[in-house]
């Protein structure tokens, strides 16, 4: 199946998108497909820190399980305010 | 974007803030306290002069995480309007990133619920800074503590 990845701050500049599609099996989790961009795009996995996760609009954990159409997004530590 | 959550304001885009406007908005005749918070761009950070600020967002996330906010407040406190704004782009020093402002019926629930909302904010919503020194850009991280 087919997820939509959404890069954000660093992570977008360093791969140059602000989002990438990745195909992955039913089934798998938020951190198997972090885990293949990581694979894809190793400058990903050279970060300081771990990026949090975010599945069609809210934080997930890693063990979050991925369906067809979802929205992934890989957020570095946030620094608003 | 704007977008009502009930009676409450999220909004986060490139508009410049107005904390009268966001006063107004949340302002009601039974509300005898407005409490309000304003985050401007400061100068320095961590002794280097900063030139400008730009905040990069995850908008319809960082929209859907403050109107959460915002709900948690109406469990939490007797309070009856929230307004949360936060304006992304490029921001010149003294210029404001974020605005709260939280209507209460008193003001003890207005301070306490305005306080709560600028941290949790910071923890939660998906909104990045960077900043521009005479050396260059440089993405500013968060706490790299995994929101709950």
């Amino acid at each position: 199946m087919r997820i939509r990845a959404k890069l954000f701050a660093p992570y977008r500049e360093l791969i140059g998108e602000p989002e990438v599609w990745l195909d992955i099996d039913p089934g798998r989790t938020v951190a198997d497909a972090v885990e293949a961009l990581q694979k894809a795009h190793p400058v990903l996995a050279r970060q300081p820190y771990r990026p949090l996760t975010a599945c069609n609009l809210r934080h997930v954990p890693g063990s979050h399980v991925l369906a067809e159409g979802d929205e992934l997004a890989l957020l570095p530590p946030v620094s608003g305010g | 974007v704007i977008s009502m959550a009930g009676d409450d304001l999220i909004r986060v885009g490139p508009e410049p803030l107005d904390l009268a406007e966001v006063s107004q908005a949340v302002r009601r005749d039974s509300c005898g306290a407005i409490a309000s918070f304003v985050g401007v761009v400061r100068n320095e950070h961590q002794g280097r002069r900063v030139q400008y600020l730009i905040y990069e967002a995850y908008a319809p996330m960082a929209e859907a995480e403050m109107a959460r906010i915002a709900e948690e407040i109406h469990r939490r406190w007797k309070v009856e309007r929230v307004g949360m704004v936060h304006r992304t782009g490029r921001l010149e020093i003294s210029e404001a990133s974020v605005i709260i402002a939280v209507a209460a019926p008193h003001r003890r629930e207005a301070l306490e619920a305005c306080a709560w909302a600028i941290e949790e904010l910071k923890k939660t919503v998906p909104i990045w800074k960077k900043e521009f020194t005479v050396d260059g850009g440089e993405w500013v991280l968060g706490d790299p503590s995994a929101p709950r």
